[in-house]
């Protein structure tokens, strides 16, 4: 019988195998597309003559590709962690707090001192991290409701008032100049990416995901439930208290240079569970590559289908929410009578 | 025998609740027992359960496991020594039987770690010992009632725990699974893990225990073997109702007479 389960791993390995010969690909392939003026690849040979071809991808076009990839990593990290930790398949990265205080500190930026991206990403990121600490702190004096309740119905309050914040500054920002940029940064976007940004967010971003990885088996005790998680020797409010820290940090890191990206941490870890399974050992690996090659074909997408850039959070919510329909209307083939 | 769970003068309320669910308990349960701590719904019986596994923690008292005050284990070594089968335990995502299963041996994998193939190997024959090991790859949330129960106990069994609890495993189910639940824990008992069941049914009481406490408003009205307990006056008095007790073929059977 244990041999169903070890061609199960096999499969996941497999899986994992093929998914990061795909996302090396995408990577490479990546670098090389643009529209040069009409969407097409870069020739390598013609890459190795030209120096300001050259330039142009060692500066501009690797940068934004790592990013992209990064952020999807980052996003479906995210994702599967709250997911389970607040069991519940539903939870968003940025739902406490995240997103909005992210896109409120970016629209003080730009109100304060016009577009300039260094203060744009550290306002964001500061009001990422203060969403989260009100969330949290809203969340301990909420008098009713288990921990998952308050936590997500604080979300809920922050987020809005943040929310408010950002249309009051729409309201009374210069609609020529202030007001497309606010919008430009909450559609989301990488046009802005450079390698020293990019760089920036490492020391968050690699020790949040790293932790999260560690804990991947972890997880799965996390979301059973605090009677159970505590008779199995777990220490369940504190370890949530970690995993929920790398995974806020990742999400606030990715945003402050993406600005709102939608969907990507929700639906990628609902796609990585149907490939490999709910046990987050292996559908939590699956789901980084899944939101690396889903992030950086969008950005793709986003460069290069027109003359001007499109907003990247508006293909990613396209792309996710089909993808969620489609997911939600099919059978999963792989578990004999799940959900 | 010597008693492997102790409390002593053991008060507990509800943070944020006036009212003392216990005030003044003593219990011992003797090593190896199957004891069943019946008595009716609301009584405390939970929280008992959730007072030895450590969950919570006494206003005042001590807690004594296997002679060692319960503070002094750490977080891992309680895992080890003390299992809890839960009443209705929600899981939010369909875990195959197995991975779930493994759950139970996180006591003996460090937080950083990810299950070996002993851990696989010993969760496999706690399935087969539960009589479920031929559901190994189905969707845990597509079990019915009793194999879900069955499989539950297989997860503990994996946790290898000197001390299992089981909060009302029997509730819910049809005759049939709730007699293969108590067959698997008697077996489990003979090999020598000591059983803590509670249960608001009398019937399923008598057919396994050796040890009875009998509840009643967070007080315990008699603990002891089962043919001193399990009298229609001691019963009365823990259900509050006229209870009768037979004796058909070697089992007792008490009711509440319908007037």
């Amino acid at each position: 019988m244990s041999a169903a389960y070890h061609n199960y791993n096999h499969r996941t390995a497999r899986q994992l195998r093929y998914l990061v010969i795909a996302l090396g690909c995408l990577l490479f392939l990546s670098t090389l597309w643009g529209r040069y003026p009409g969407a097409s690849l870069l020739s390598p040979t013609g890459l190795w003559q030209d120096p300001l071809a050259q330039r142009l991808v060692v500066t501009l076009r690797l940068p934004r590709v790592l990013m992209a990839c990064l952020l999807g990593m980052g996003l479906a990290a995210s994702g599967s962690t709250l997911q389970m930790i607040f069991r519940n398949p539903l939870v968003e990265p940025g739902f406490l707090g995240v997103s909005q205080g992210a896109a409120f500190g970016a629209a003080c930026a730009i109100m304060l001192f016009g577009a300039v991206p260094f203060a744009t990403q550290s306002l964001a990121l500061f009001f990422a991290g203060l969403g989260v600490v009100l969330s949290y702190l809203l969340a301990r004096h909420i008098r009713f409701g288990g921990w998952v309740l308050r936590l997500v119905l604080s979300g809920i309050a922050i987020s809005a008032l943040f929310a408010s914040g950002v249309g009051v500054l729409k309201y009374v920002a210069d609609p020529l100049t202030q007001l497309p940029e606010i919008v430009f940064w909450m559609l989301g976007g990488l046009y802005a990416v450079t390698w020293s940004r990019l760089l920036s967010i490492l020391p968050i971003v690699l020790p949040s995901l790293m932790v999260i990885l560690l804990m991947r088996w972890r997880l799965n005790l996390l979301s059973m439930g605090e009677q159970t998680a505590f008779s199995l020797g777990a220490a369940p409010t504190r370890e949530r208290a970690i995993a929920l820290a790398a995974a806020v940090g990742a999400t606030a890191a990715v945003v402050s240079i993406s600005g709102v990206v939608g969907w990507v941490g929700l639906i990628v870890p609902h796609m990585a569970r149907r490939l490999a399974g709910s046990d987050a050992q292996k559908s939590l690996p699956i789901a980084l590559l899944i939101g690396g090659i889903f992030a950086l074909v969008c950005d793709n997408m986003a460069r290069t289908l027109l003359a001007g850039e499109i907003p990247l959070g508006t293909l990613t919510s396209l792309f996710g929410a089909a993808l969620f329909i489609v997911l939600m209307t099919t059978a999963n083939p792989w578990l004999r009578g799940a959900r | 025998m010597d008693a492997i769970i102790a409390l002593e003068d053991v008060r507990f309320a509800y943070r944020g609740v006036s009212q003392y669910v216990f005030c003044g308990l003593d219990l011992s349960i003797p090593d190896g027992a199957f004891a069943v701590i019946l008595g009716p719904n609301g009584t405390g019986k939970t929280t008992l359960l959730h007072l030895i596994l450590g969950y919570q923690r006494p206003q005042h008292g001590k807690i004594y496991l296997a002679g060692e005050l319960q503070e002094q284990y750490t977080r891992r070594e309680m895992s080890r020594l003390v299992g809890l089968v839960p009443q209705d335990e929600a899981v939010a995502f369909d875990f195959s039987v197995l991975e779930y299963t493994l759950l139970g041996r996180a006591p003996y994998i460090g937080p950083l770690d990810m299950p070996t193939d002993d851990d696989v190997r010993i969760a496999m024959e706690a399935l087969e010992i539960a009589g479920v090991a031929h559901l190994c790859m189905r969707s845990i949330i597509s079990l019915s009632g009793g194999e879900r129960q069955l499989v539950a106990i297989a997860r503990s069994l994996a946790q290898q725990p000197r001390i299992l609890l089981l909060d009302e495993p029997t509730a819910h189910l049809d005759l049939s699974n709730r007699n293969r639940i108590l067959c698997v824990l008697r077996t489990l008992n003979r090999q020598g893990t000591t059983v803590v069941m509670s249960t608001h049914d009398p019937v399923a009481a008598a057919a396994v225990a050796d040890f009875v406490v009998l509840m009643r408003d967070g007080k315990v009205v008699e603990a002891g073997r089962p043919k001193d307990v399990f009298t229609a006056e001691k019963l009365s008095i823990t259900y509050g109702v006229p209870v009768q007790v037979l004796r058909l073929e070697e089992q007792l059977i008490a009711f509440n007479p319908l007037s």
